[in-house]
């Protein structure tokens, strides 16, 4: 079984509609959402969930004010600013430390679970789907990707999938590094601008800090050649293969708004695109029989 | 005044959008805290005068002084300390810095020092004043990074904060505290839903907010739809065109190539205004 995270560094490159392509091209698959908290991937596979579970990531400090005289103690050892003078405890600015309640000389703190979010087992049209959804303005995004990831490979291995296909979050920080550890490729999909270069860059680093084998794919690659040209340079100097280059075409735009991935919306030059792009990533995974 | 720029979804002109208000106003500090991917000094081109480095403090373990007692690994929540039998092992990665093994060692054994995770950059674009900072690679943790460059804000200035996408924790460090947020939208489906996400978050946040339609030719008028029914104000629209597109794939900001947008971001600016009065 093997896994493949789509990233891109820069946000808006067309990850999520090249992970829904692939879901309609691979056969034998999991589906997993790792953008945790702007997850889209539905609107497109359409989900009918089978299994919802609540996602405890980490706990949160509870005041009880009838044993607490306002020392200030709390206060003033919080490093994250999240005690104000009235004692009202802020959870967004709340780590999670528990400083506060070791600190406390009246016991007046505790920690409790903190729900920050739910998880979802679906079916879809191109087989199961594992996503989730963090809760507003909560943390431990790295945490509940880690747990997508986990069911998903749970799925694979109990109905003996061929492949995990991962939709990852955009950046460089804890969920893209939750998303792609351990995985098998990672396809990271750029456009050619000098902001999608700059990114592509930090996120291939990111990879390579991770000892990950990395592939890329040049989206809206007719927007500017000469930018797609200096993408092709930097994977050529850094050794990495480039799975395809899939020009600007407002096609993709439609489909997303038929709720459609473009190999079902139409059968013209994007997809033929993707397939190839598809092809290349199964070759790389070593096994060319799907 | 401080003015966060954000999207639930990503790629939808936060930058184009902060960019292009900072080269429009008077007096503007613009504040990149997209600290994983910051792409505002590829259109400003700031003169950099100053870079600063960027730790945490994480605990340092003399095993003369350690009795192996186990507290500092009890009280830390991050898995980011275990003692063994004759060791202490200390995973700097998973440590937030919060100081509390240092706090609970009876033998007064844990030292921090501070670990490196970025920098920040301070300079000037020509009148502007241009505050960045890059998360080193491989490093998880965003916000503790953004919590100290904002500590660089200058409230004599407009201040421009680009956040960076999503509605999660490097988000919510990014705008907290603004007067105001301006968020950038395409009227599409992932727009539309990550917008409603977005909205949630500013909600929870209780930060006064409007909307900027991008590339608001394409797509459907779901958009619209929504902003009206949840009585969200549209503060303006920036159309589809490819000479923009152009110019922003070789990072030439939209009103130093067309200066006649900078009446539409003006419109904006003074939308804005309108709203934090009322």
């Amino acid at each position: 079984m093997k896994q493949l995270t789509i990233i891109s560094g820069k946000g808006g490159t067309g990850k999520t509609t090249i992970t829904a392509a692939f879901a309609a091209l691979a056969k034998n698959k999991v589906m997993a959402d790792a953008d945790v908290d702007a997850a889209d991937l539905h609107l497109i596979l359409n989900p009918r969930i089978e299994k919802e579970e609540a996602f405890y990531g980490g706990r949160l400090p509870f005041l009880d004010r009838s044993l607490c005289n306002e020392c200030g103690i709390c206060r003033e050892k919080c490093r994250f600013e999240a005690i104000n003078d009235k004692f009202i405890i802020d959870t967004i600015a709340c780590e999670g430390c528990g400083v506060c309640v070791q600190v406390c000389p009246q016991k007046a703190i505790s920690m409790q679970e903190n729900l920050c979010g739910q998880w979802f087992i679906s079916r879809t049209r191109f087989g199961p789907l594992v996503h989730a959804r963090l809760g507003i303005a909560e943390e431990n995004s790295g945490k509940l990707v880690a747990l997508v990831r986990q069911q998903a490979r749970l799925i694979a291995e109990n109905e003996n999938m061929d492949y995990i296909i991962i939709d990852g979050p955009p950046g460089i920080g804890c969920p893209v590094i939750s998303s792609i550890s351990g995985v098998d490729l990672v396809l990271a999909v750029t456009e050619p601008t000098l902001s999608g270069i700059h990114d592509l860059e930090r996120v291939v680093g990111v990879a390579r800090h991770f000892n990950i084998p990395a592939m890329v794919c040049i989206n809206k690659s007719d927007i500017n050649p000469e930018a797609t040209e200096k993408i092709k340079d930097y994977c050529q100097q850094n050794q990495i293969e480039i799975a395809g280059e899939i020009p600007y075409d407002p096609v993709v735009t439609r489909a997303m708004v038929a709720g459609k991935t473009v190999v079902e919306f139409e059968d013209g030059r994007i997809t033929s695109k993707i397939k190839t792009i598809w092809d290349k990533v199964i070759r790389s995974f070593g096994q060319g029989n799907n | 005044m401080k003015i966060a720029v954000a999207s639930g979804k990503g790629g939808t002109g936060k930058t184009t959008i902060a960019v292009n208000l900072a080269l429009t106003l008077p007096e503007v500090q613009y504040i990149d805290c997209d600290v994983e991917e910051p792409n505002g000094h590829i259109f400003l081109k700031p003169r950099i005068e100053q870079t600063m480095s960027v730790g945490i403090p994480v605990p340092e373990v003399n095993l003369a002084q350690c009795t192996h007692c186990g507290m500092c690994a009890k009280v830390c929540e991050y898995h980011a300390i275990i003692t063994l039998l004759d060791k202490v092992l200390v995973f700097p990665e998973l440590c937030h810095g919060c100081g509390g093994c240092a706090y609970i060692c009876p033998a007064d054994a844990i030292q921090e020092v501070e670990r490196e995770i970025g920098v920040i950059e301070k300079g000037k674009a020509d009148s502007i004043e241009f505050v960045q900072a890059r998360l080193n690679i491989g490093e998880p943790m965003a916000p503790p990074l953004i919590r100290k460059e904002k500590k660089l804000i200058n409230p004599t200035k407009i201040v421009i904060i680009d956040s960076p996408p999503g509605t999660s924790c490097p988000v919510v460090t990014s705008v907290k505290g603004s007067d105001f947020c301006i968020l950038v939208t395409e009227p599409t489906p992932f727009g539309l839903n990550d917008l409603k996400l977005a909205v949630e978050m500013l909600k929870v946040l209780e930060i006064p907010f409007g909307v900027v339609i991008n590339l608001a030719d394409i797509g459907n008028k779901e958009v619209w739809e929504y902003c009206k029914s949840e009585k969200i104000s549209i503060l303006g629209e920036i159309p589809f065109e490819r000479k923009i597109a152009e110019a922003y794939s070789r990072g030439v900001p939209i009103v130093k190539k067309f200066p006649e947008y900078k009446e539409k971001f003006w419109g904006i600016y003074q939308a804005i205004t309108r709203r934090i009065i009322v």
